[in-house]
């Protein structure tokens, strides 16, 4: 890729880049949130055209106007959402991009072709599944089986650990050290710079839309990549004051929550949480920490227990009731839950506080006040927009987040609810976001942090729980000695 | 070689706004003259004929303003309800209801009462039918996860029938002969018109405010606010703690209601009396909708685009008895403009560059 540039209303997303790939090669692309990593990648899979710049493959120049033309040329991508259809099955789903998917019977040499690549690759995937029954894992690798079975030399992964469990982030890279042995190239998109180090034998970094660096793995480390990354030297190692516990703010007594499958999620659990403290919630997602959080701030019924605020009971109270007791909520599926794209930035700087005296009297809302909030957030919480007046659907995945997370700190909550915060977020974002946790707790707050990035949890936490099947396998101080063994409490096979 | 690039656009000024909805309907107009000459009729004469017909007399201007009535009236409440992404098809059936209501209370209390008194009643009783009807599929919907868009249109030929059944029936009037049809309303309850028209003024006025009140609502309240988040992310609204039945209800309860004005206004204002559905209502409640996408959802503009749909209704039965044209002429004339319009925002909101260069 040559002199590529391509810019959105006006700002550069990408310029002058170069970019050059060769077979047997992984290629790591680092960058902070909106650097403009999935632009370059999708110009190069053919779902956007460059302003300006070349695309050469094997010396020759091409045009890629669509991904079929792109997936003709032998690059095939793995999107950070996977484009597969849930209700239909595994097979079904690869016979569908496949290009020589016979008319009359395709399912069995479909299944051919997959029990071929298992074995080849040594995956376990039932091809006779519905696709709604896999894990995030197992669908990023029939996304990995379609790409390949079109013959991709060229495979892009937009940050493929994203959704992945850290066993399932393990596989992955075996899979990707195989293919790298057959020959095919691979373009690595991620923020996090373990994976990079750890998988990638060439960097570039990019930023703002431009490269401003790229070396031999072996040649560097984690800490100037990070510097290259955000222009400056990051705090890696935040000091968490010493204060004493306050009042005890939270109380969860032997609660049960259904899950969506119709089965306990979250199975008698008991807590406490007190004034000027983090607790944190380790464990590997979908153990039940969704559900723990949804009951606690009442978007999900308790099927039984109790939760109290500052010794009021909340149990099974409207989300509104629970907002006003003081509870803030970071939810999960941001995007999903977080904010309603179609309306301007403003408006969804007060989603949930739209109520609140501050800006609504009797029946209208002061938008004079909400502006100016959202000005603030906006600005406090670097969240990168020309005006408060766009719709929030524009905005980059990375900035909504800002957005949502400014919305939730700025009102001081006394507990905040945080479900994997920092997830998704740059270096810079996510120092910055910690710091605004350790704030909160220093304010007399709580903060109930859901979290796999046991960095995190070891920063922030002062106390520590380690989730599994919707039970907690212990209960302790961060610095307790015991939690060495964490990552058997997170798999289940140790219980204190 | 021909090179087409497309940009968002992101700085849409009100000038350009407009010039763009000039534009498309100018194609608009284009394309249905290609449909007259199909037909073999001359396309400047007839598309004249439509717009003279309407707007260009006296006596088409007050046909117009009175179909604009009732396409006001819903197209605002459904503005509101679209808004809030409840698809409600079912206005002509909450207008109907709300002529049931307003028939039966303009018989009953007519005869003794003032028209001071009367008429207030009849339209209450009017808004009560139509939102009581709207709030059905509200309920259906928030409750048992039914779909509205098959409630709402389903519950049109409920109302349609329920209309029937009455007219032939326990309420089929004295002074009919036999034909289906109540009785005239007494005088009381009939609503003045502005001599010489059809045009019946006060809920010509209602009409307005309604449409006033509720852009303030949508655009100023935290109603509004709700229901714009509802009808934009329902999961959001849900982690925001908006009351989902609520909500649905009083927009339904407002949407319906709105209907149920103009079925009031119809039969107090027009008819005098309760007959054939189809007679009641020429398809308001279903061009309402195209009146309430024309004007971007926004309640105010819903004024605008039912005065402009009223007028090519009017226009349509102008061109129908003077070119000897067939009644769909009017439905080919609304689709075609309604694409178009449609077509010209895409080009309000991007912006096309078509480079030429060799090779």
């Amino acid at each position: 890729m040559k002199g590529i540039s391509k810019s959105f209303h006006g700002i550069f997303a990408n310029q002058n880049i170069n970019l050059k790939i060769e077979s047997g090669e992984i290629l790591g692309l680092l960058g902070e949130n909106g650097a403009g990593k999935t632009t370059l990648m999708n110009i190069l899979y053919g779902l956007y055209q460059p302003d300006e710049g070349q695309i050469k493959v094997n010396d020759t120049p091409v045009r890629i106007n669509n991904p079929v033309e792109s997936i003709n040329h032998g690059i095939g991508m793995v999107h950070q959402h996977f484009m597969l259809i849930q209700n239909h099955l595994v097979i079904e789903n690869i016979a569908l991009g496949y290009k020589d998917t016979p008319f009359f019977f395709p399912k069995n040499k479909i299944r051919q072709k997959v029990e071929a690549f298992s074995e080849k690759f040594g995956f376990q995937i039932d091809p006779d599944k519905k696709v709604w029954q896999l894990s995030a894992g197992e669908q990023q690798r029939i996304e990995i089986i379609k790409a390949l079975l079109n013959g991709a030399d060229l495979l892009i992964l937009d940050e493929p650990t994203s959704v992945l469990t850290p066993r399932e982030i393990k596989e992955l890279i075996s899979i990707l050290r195989q293919m790298k042995a057959e020959g095919h190239m691979i373009i690595f998109i991620s923020h996090k710079l373990d994976e990079i180090m750890e998988i990638c034998d060439r960097v570039v970094v990019l930023q703002k839309g431009k490269i401003v660096g790229g070396t031999d793995t072996k040649n560097t480390d984690k800490k100037s990549l990070a510097r290259m990354m955000i222009g400056r030297d990051v705090v890696f190692n935040i000091n968490r004051e010493i204060l004493e516990k306050g009042k005890q703010i939270l109380s969860v007594d032997r609660l049960n929550v259904v899950g969506d499958k119709g089965l306990l999620a979250v199975k008698n659990i008991s807590f406490d949480l007190y004034q000027n403290e983090i607790f944190g919630i380790a464990g590997v997602s979908g153990n039940g920490q969704r559900e723990l959080a949804e009951a606690i701030t009442g978007i999900r019924p308790v099927f039984s227990g109790k939760v109290k605020i500052n010794k009021k009971d909340i149990t099974n109270k409207s989300p509104r009731h629970i907002y006003d007791m003081g509870v803030s909520h970071v939810p999960e599926e941001r995007i999903r839950f977080g904010i309603a794209p179609g309306l301007f930035l403003y408006d969804n700087a007060i989603l949930k506080q739209h109520h609140l005296k501050k800006f609504s009297k009797r029946y209208f809302l002061k938008y004079s006040r909400v502006k100016n909030h959202a000005k603030t957030i906006v600005k406090d919480f670097k969240v990168a927009t020309h005006s408060i007046n766009t719709q929030t659907g524009n905005l980059s995945g990375g900035n909504i987040q800002k957005l949502i997370l400014g919305r939730e700190i700025s009102e001081k909550p006394q507990l905040l609810v945080a479900s994997h915060p920092t997830y998704g977020l740059d270096v810079g974002a996510t120092e910055f976001l910690r710091q605004h946790l350790l704030e909160l707790r220093k304010q007399g707050s709580t903060v109930l942090l859901f979290s796999e990035d046991l960095e995190e949890i070891f920063e922030l936490c002062d106390r520590v729980a380690v989730i599994f099947d919707g039970e907690f396998m212990a209960v302790l101080d961060s610095d307790d000695e015991r939690l060495c063994d964490i990552g058997l409490m997170m798999a289940g096979s140790k219980r204190i | 070689m021909i090179k087409i690039k497309t940009t968002d656009r992101y700085n849409i000024t009100a000038l350009r706004s407009f010039m763009t909805n000039i534009l498309s309907l100018v194609a608009g107009l284009v394309a249905i003259s290609i449909i007259f000459l199909i037909a073999g009729v001359n396309p400047i004469f007839a598309i004249s004929e439509i717009f003279t017909g309407s707007f260009g007399s006296f006596y088409g201007l007050k046909e117009t303003i009175t179909k604009a009535i009732p396409l006001i009236l819903i197209g605002t409440g459904l503005t509101l309800a679209f808004r809030a992404k409840f698809w409600n098809i079912g206005a002509e059936g909450q207008l109907l209801m709300g002529a049931i209501f307003a028939t039966w209370t303009g018989l009953t209390f007519g005869q003794s009462l003032p028209s001071y008194i009367i008429v207030p009643m009849m339209f209450t009783a009017g808004f009560t039918g139509g939102a009581l009807w709207g709030i059905i599929p509200a309920i259906l919907k928030i409750k048992y996860s039914i779909n509205e868009v098959i409630s709402t249109l389903m519950l049109n030929y409920i109302c349609a029938e329920i209309l029937t059944m009455l007219i032939v029936g326990p309420w089929k009037g004295k002074t009919r002969f036999g034909f289906p049809g109540t009785d005239n309303l007494p005088d009381q309850a009939i609503l003045g018109l502005i001599p010489g028209s059809r045009i019946h003024y006060a809920t010509l006025i209602l009409a307005i405010i309604c449409a006033i009140v509720l852009c303030v609502v949508v655009y100023k309240t935290r109603f509004g606010y709700e229901a714009r988040v509802v009808g934009e992310n329902p999961d959001a609204g849900k982690y925001a703690g908006i009351d989902f039945l609520k909500t649905s209800l009083i927009l339904m309860t407002i949407s319906g209601g709105l209907a149920g004005f103009a079925g009031v206004g119809e039969i107090a204002g027009i008819h005098k009396y309760l007959g054939y559905p189809a007679a009641i209502s020429s398809g308001y409640g279903f061009t309402a909708i195209i009146v309430a996408w024309l004007a971007k959802l926004n309640p105010l503009y819903a004024i605008v685009s039912g005065i402009f749909f009223a007028g090519i209704l009017v226009g349509g039965d102008a061109v129908q008895i003077s070119l000897g044209l067939p009644a769909a002429t009017v439905d080919i004339v609304n689709g075609t403009l309604l694409i178009f319009l449609i077509m010209g925002d895409y080009f309000l909101k991007h912006k096309i560059t078509i480079q030429f260069s060799k090779k």
